[in-house]
């Protein structure tokens, strides 16, 4: 099965650019991206560009709303993400659980849907 | 003979409900077509063994639920591109006897009850998945006990199965690393489902009494299965204590007693012979937890022959131990009210003091404290408190044990 790591954090919080935290935060996440493939898990994974950046769309009524910013006002932002291949939610728990920013974050493990056909 | 009854031949099924359902979820992998089936044979059951019960009914209802989960795929054309695998398997398998003659009937309920219990599912949808699943209790029992309404209790169970399937949660015992965790989850759905019946066993509600035996029943699956997790036996020995004082704890008209005050010669001293030899056993490993500390203090109460000659200095010292193992200030407060009476009220008063901030909204630690001021003489200090305790209590069983507490100061 395939589950999507999503990571959230409070942007500004956590080990910060130039801080004496960040070479090791850093080499945290390049450790367990180097794990995670060489355990043959890695299926994606990607940091984002901060919040700012984004932009939310919903169609509605058959015309398309732009919306700038995150779907939700929450204190928590979606950072970045691992898409990882799992046998089960145990498998996947444990390596979300590895990723640095879950200890200070939280990251939440979406199972891929797998359409038909 | 005698053709059996309808509740006679629901209560053989509930008998084996567990087992079977988890033989079937782990056979086909889907826990909603094993529960469908299981219904389905269970229908069929009610008309055919209503001549004469076969020898092995959970053999005859394996294979009738395997069949009709195959009617099922059969009928069903997006269950069929589903699960393409389960029905290739059910076609190809002919070892089951046809008859019901005895088969040997692999174990699964560990692995259901650690699927049950998996902490991606809600606490109360786990301990509501585990009455369902382990212990038979129909969908609107699990409701009424829960207090919710069957439909909305249906919901929630149907929820998690889907959870259980799409998230890819395992049917497995964990990973020996994972263990200790996920066993604390299991032993606190089956401690749930005891309290549940046990908090609320003053009332009239007779369904509540089956949550406690129900719980004890997990708590002996849960043990005999795991042999060598010593907090297992704690959590089995800490529910049989509490129970053994069932008939000591309410009066004629369901008010609670107090344990102070309760007759002991109404306790199941059987039943704290069991729970006492479950408890030595148990703490021989040398692997000291929550669990077992709690039942070697609910011992120590279940085995004294009064109240004044309990053990009061153990009882402090054992939730001394609690406290390191797993701090949390109403353990403390537990550990100052058995330091009163062993003897230190007055330490016991300023252990209390410094919980005040913690327990401030907590109705037990203002009841314990008016308890403390009165037998230290402080009665009108004990009045304020009581009345505080009074006002925070949800609960009119408890408001009404307050006040009778409260009055018996004033007299004094």
């Amino acid at each position: 099965m395939q589950y999507m790591c999503l990571i959230y954090s409070t942007e500004g919080s956590g080990p910060q650019p130039g801080s004496d935290e960040w070479g090791a935060f850093m080499q945290g996440y390049n450790d367990f991206t180097t794990k995670v493939r060489e355990e043959g898990k890695l299926v994606a994974g990607d940091a984002l560009q901060p919040v700012a950046t984004a932009t939310t769309i919903c169609v509605r009524g058959g015309s398309t709303e732009t919306v700038d910013g995150p779907f939700a006002e929450t204190k928590e932002q979606l950072g970045g993400y691992y898409l990882l291949d799992c046998v089960d939610l145990d498998e996947a728990l444990k390596y979300a659980a590895m990723i640095p920013t879950a200890d200070y974050g939280r990251i939440e493990v979406r199972p891929i849907i797998v359409w038909d056909n | 003979m005698m053709p059996p009854t309808h509740d006679a031949i629901l209560a053989v099924v509930r008998k084996d409900w567990g087992r079977i359902l988890s033989v079937l979820v782990s056979t086909f992998g889907d826990f909603q077509l094993a529960e469908d089936a299981l219904q389905d044979a269970v229908l069929a059951a009610l008309k055919s063994w209503a001549v004469v019960v076969p020898d092995a009914p959970d053999a005859w209802l394996i294979t009738t639920a395997k069949r009709r989960a195959l009617d099922r795929i059969r009928r069903n054309q997006t269950l069929a591109k589903k699960t393409p695998e389960i029905a290739f398997f059910l076609e190809h398998q002919q070892t089951d006897p046809e008859d019901g003659t005895p088969m040997n009937i692999p174990d699964k309920r560990l692995e259901m009850l650690f699927t049950c219990c998996h902490p991606a599912l809600e606490p109360k949808t786990q301990t509501a998945l585990t009455l369902r699943t382990l212990g038979g209790l129909t969908v609107e029992e699990i409701a009424a006990a829960f207090l919710d309404k069957p439909a909305t209790m249906a919901q929630r169970l149907s929820r998690a199965r889907t959870k259980i399937k799409v998230a890819g949660i395992p049917y497995k015992v964990p990973e020996p690393d994972d263990l200790p965790g996920r066993l604390a989850s299991v032993l606190q759905a089956i401690y749930l489902i005891f309290n549940e019946g046990y908090a609320a066993s003053s009332g009239e509600q007779v369904l509540r009494c089956d949550l406690i035996a129900e719980a004890i029943g997990l708590g002996q699956v849960l043990c005999d299965l795991m042999p060598d997790a010593p907090e297992a036996a704690g959590l089995l020995a800490l529910m049989l204590l509490h129970d053994a004082r069932r008939a000591g704890r309410t009066s004629e008209h369901g008010a609670m007693i107090a344990l102070q005050d309760q007759d002991r010669s109404l306790w199941d001293t059987d039943q704290i012979a069991r729970a006492d030899c479950l408890l030595r056993n148990a703490m021989r490993a040398g692997m000291v937890g929550p669990y077992q500390l709690q039942a070697a203090i609910a011992a120590l109460h279940a085995q004294a022959p009064d109240w004044d000659q309990t053990d009061w200095p153990q009882i402090v010292a054992l939730y001394g131990v609690l406290m390191a193992v797993q701090p949390s200030p109403v353990v403390d407060l537990n550990r100052a009210v058995a330091m009163s009476f062993a003897g230190n009220l007055a330490e016991a008063l300023a252990v209390l003091d410094g919980l005040s901030d913690a327990l401030d909204d907590y109705s037990h630690f203002h009841a314990a404290r008016a308890d403390m001021l009165a037998r230290d003489g402080q009665g009108i200090a004990a009045a304020n408190c009581f009345q505080i305790a009074i006002n925070l209590s949800g609960n009119a069983a408890d408001r009404q044990f307050l006040q009778s507490k409260m009055g018996r100061i004033r007299l004094q």
